[in-house]
């Protein structure tokens, strides 16, 4: 049977196990947008920005460990996704983005609507396709998921012509994917691991940096396993948050910038750090000459390109983060079987307890609403029982140090790219992945309102997505970074305009609800937190509070002002 | 800063250059020359694609190439015994003595004359880098009017 391109388009996504489809219809997508009705398995969201349906799929896939699916037009809706695009290309999220493009003959002429979108994603894509012949329509949408979620995951970006979308032919779903030229390694090499198993019954003083990789490839459990086994204290990057408990007295806090004295310290003077899925950003390492000074280093990553790229490694380990870590357990379990790990590092163990305990995140109180405090209040209202999407800034380094996250997939952040506007759009689609779920958004003044459109979105199917804004009527961050760095220059960082934000959350039929007293605090978060609507819930922070630790741009990890 | 020569077998599809030039200028990377044409294979070409660099930046373009989705293999010849070729016009002034000056370095060089007129020549040069910078160098003298030089191509030799 002949089927048109827009038929075997919707096929195939319900084929790669697509539920949910975030977009927003326009010119170029209207064949498709004309066939989703007959496709009620495939449920469209309508979002009311396309940065937005990139971002909702994104907080989809990475709650759900799924790959993300987006629909959007030609020209400025293709470019609206590119923001969302980088965010997720940045923190290897598998994401599918559809883009409708002019029909093929008018392809080159500047068409209305016409972007180069394959072009302009080209650098923020992990693979992007431009379909011009139907019948490798079905095969392309195989393809695109294959790529978006083996390997290390990324965001593929399939364009799809009108005139594409019309043509019709037999729809043929391939068995086999067929591409010599992308074989991701995920079998770590077996010398590699024996080195690792051997290295780290040689440590005194190892320390386990979790990355971002093991939530994406499901190893926290083997983590936390040869933590515990092998007494190894643990600490993360912003995107490893979650891959270890929190609440465990192995877990050390967050390194990097914005990291806890005791991860700093720890990983300054370990003499070995095993690094698993993450790639040593800048804002991990500090001054790279001075990062880890002590330590051999071995770096498990499934991107060959990770390793050795800021940091020279002892030993590299390409591969998945879960099959590495099973199989360095295996061989601790054998031919190590006989250690005396809690002895061996009990030592060290006492050493870090100290300065966890002598420096652990705190903040002082003055009868003014603490944003780390409503932080602190979030996580004993729900015990870690919620998915917490941020947006970035002060507010997102305060979820992180003081949300005692114990499970993977439990935080959706912005973490490489680093975007303002995420969070919102991120935790709608989260709420889709997980309808029982209790999703919180921790926001500030300002990144919600870049794409606080969304609300829209969330009251029209009914998600109970509250938002918490952490309202210090500024940019909170680059204030702090005026303050410190730039002579309390405030230039544009003050944002006294603003809406009232609980009018404007009744105004789109959500709850709207203010705390501007401490007192106030627990019962309304306990309120708003409890209804089925989205809600936000402005509590009026301490204006001028500044995130601490924080090692500025170009010192060493264990140079931190503290307060 | 080594001189590298890398050989990258891709999918001979759409966009797949401005993939592998698009990652080297956006990742600061120097290109200094690049060929590409079909190789035996339907369906692949073959890009030569000579760049500096010290190891770890080699080291990091290799892996980056390899990661293109489209890219099939990369190889990088320097330390492998394989045989690197470029080729060149040049058109030359060649007037009164000076055209048989020309001549003779053309022979010595094994070099073609391509084109003539009263006034110009046009050689055919082929050799590796050294050699036609050599040319150029001993032909300067007579007024070189313009190049066209292609990239380096290479082959890894047979065992």
């Amino acid at each position: 049977m002949e089927c048109t391109g827009a038929q075997i388009l919707l096929e195939s996504l319900k084929r790669e196990g697509v539920e949910v489809l975030f977009g927003y219809p326009g010119g170029a997508v209207l064949d498709i947008y004309d066939e989703l009705p007959k496709h009620p398995e495939l449920r469209h969201v309508l979002v009311r920005h396309e940065q937005g349906a990139v971002h909702a799929a994104d907080g989809y896939a990475r709650a759900s460990g799924k790959v993300g699916a987006c629909l959007v037009t030609s020209g400025p809706g293709a470019t609206n996704t590119v923001t969302g695009i980088a965010t997720a290309y940045c923190d290897s999220i598998p994401l599918v983005v559809i883009t409708g493009q002019v029909p093929t003959p008018l392809i080159g002429n500047d068409a209305f609507q016409e972007v180069d979108i394959v072009g302009i994603t080209r650098s923020c894509t992990k693979h992007n396709i431009l379909v011009k012949d139907v019948r490798k329509l079905s095969m392309t949408i195989r393809r695109a998921f294959y790529l978006a979620r083996s390997g290390r995951p990324g965001p593929v970006l399939v364009d799809l012509p009108k005139d594409v979308m019309q043509a019709k032919t037999e729809f043929i779903w391939p068995d086999e994917i067929g591409m010599r030229s992308y074989n991701p390694t995920c079998k770590p090499n077996v010398n590699q691991i024996r080195r690792t198993a051997e290295e780290l019954a040689s440590a005194r003083r190892p320390v386990l940096l979790a990355g971002g990789g093991v939530i994406m490839s499901n190893a926290a459990t083997e983590l936390a396993s040869l933590a515990r086994k092998l007494r190894i204290p643990v600490t993360s990057t912003l995107m490893g948050l979650g891959a270890f408990p929190a609440t465990e007295p192995l877990w050390l806090g967050m390194i990097g910038m914005h990291g806890s004295y005791a991860a700093n310290l720890a990983i300054n003077n370990a003499d070995l750090l095993v690094c698993a899925g993450a790639r040593f950003d800048d804002r991990v390492t500090g001054k790279l000459s001075a990062f880890a000074p002590k330590a051999r280093i071995v770096h498990i990553d499934i991107d060959p390109t990770s390793i050795r790229k800021n940091v020279e490694v002892d030993v590299p380990v390409v591969g998945d983060c879960r099959l590495s870590l099973q199989g360095v357990m295996e061989i601790c379990d054998t031919r190590f079987a006989g250690e005396d790990w809690a002895d061996k590092h009990a030592d060290w163990l006492d050493e870090v307890g100290e300065w966890k305990e002598s420096k652990p995140p705190a903040y002082q109180k003055n009868g003014n609403i603490k944003p780390q405090h409503v932080v602190e209040a979030l996580f004993a209202i729900t015990g870690g029982d919620a998915i917490i999407a941020t947006e970035v800034g002060q507010h997102q380094m305060w979820t992180a140090q003081f949300y005692a996250f114990t499970k993977p997939r439990t935080l959706l952040t912005s973490g490489g790219l680093g975007t303002m506007g995420f969070g919102f759009p991120a935790a709608i689609g989260a709420q889709f992945a997980f309808p029982d779920k209790k999703v919180i958004v921790v926001a500030g003044d300002g990144s919600l309102q870049m794409n606080i459109q969304e609300l829209a979105t969330a009251v029209a199917n009914r998600l109970p997505v509250k938002v918490v804004i952490l309202n210090n009527r500024h940019l909170g961050m680059v204030r702090q970074w005026q303050e410190l760095f730039y002579n309390g220059n405030y230039s544009s960082t003050n944002m006294e305009a603003q809406p009232d934000f609980v009018k404007l959350a009744e105004a789109y039929g959500a709850e709207g609800y203010r705390i501007e007293k401490q007192e106030d605090m627990l019962p309304v978060l306990k309120k708003a937190l409890a209804t089925s609507s989205p809600a936000f819930i402005d509590v009026m922070v301490e204006r001028e509070e500044n995130v601490y630790p924080i090692v500025p741009v170009g010192a060493a990890l264990d140079e931190m002002l503290l307060v | 800063m080594q001189r590298h020569v890398l050989s990258v077998l891709v999918e001979n599809e759409p966009g797949v250059l401005s993939r592998v030039v698009g990652l080297f200028s956006g990742r600061g990377f120097n290109i200094h020359s690049l060929n590409v044409a079909p190789a035996l294979e339907d369906g692949v070409s073959h890009m030569t694609i000579t760049t500096f660099g010290d190891s770890a930046i080699v080291e990091q373009i290799m892996k980056q190439l390899h990661k293109i989705v489209t890219v099939i293999k990369v190889v990088d010849f320097t330390d492998i015994p394989s045989v690197e070729r470029e080729m060149m016009f040049m058109k030359m002034q060649a007037e009164g003595p000076a055209r048989d000056e020309i001549l003779r370095t053309v022979e010595i060089f094994r070099c073609k004359v391509v084109d003539v007129s009263p006034t110009e020549m046009t050689i055919e040069a082929t050799g590796n880098h050294e050699k036609l910078e050599a040319i150029i160098n001993l032909l300067q003298r007579f007024g070189i009017k313009e190049i066209a030089r292609a990239g380096s191509v290479a082959m890894r030799r047979s065992k």
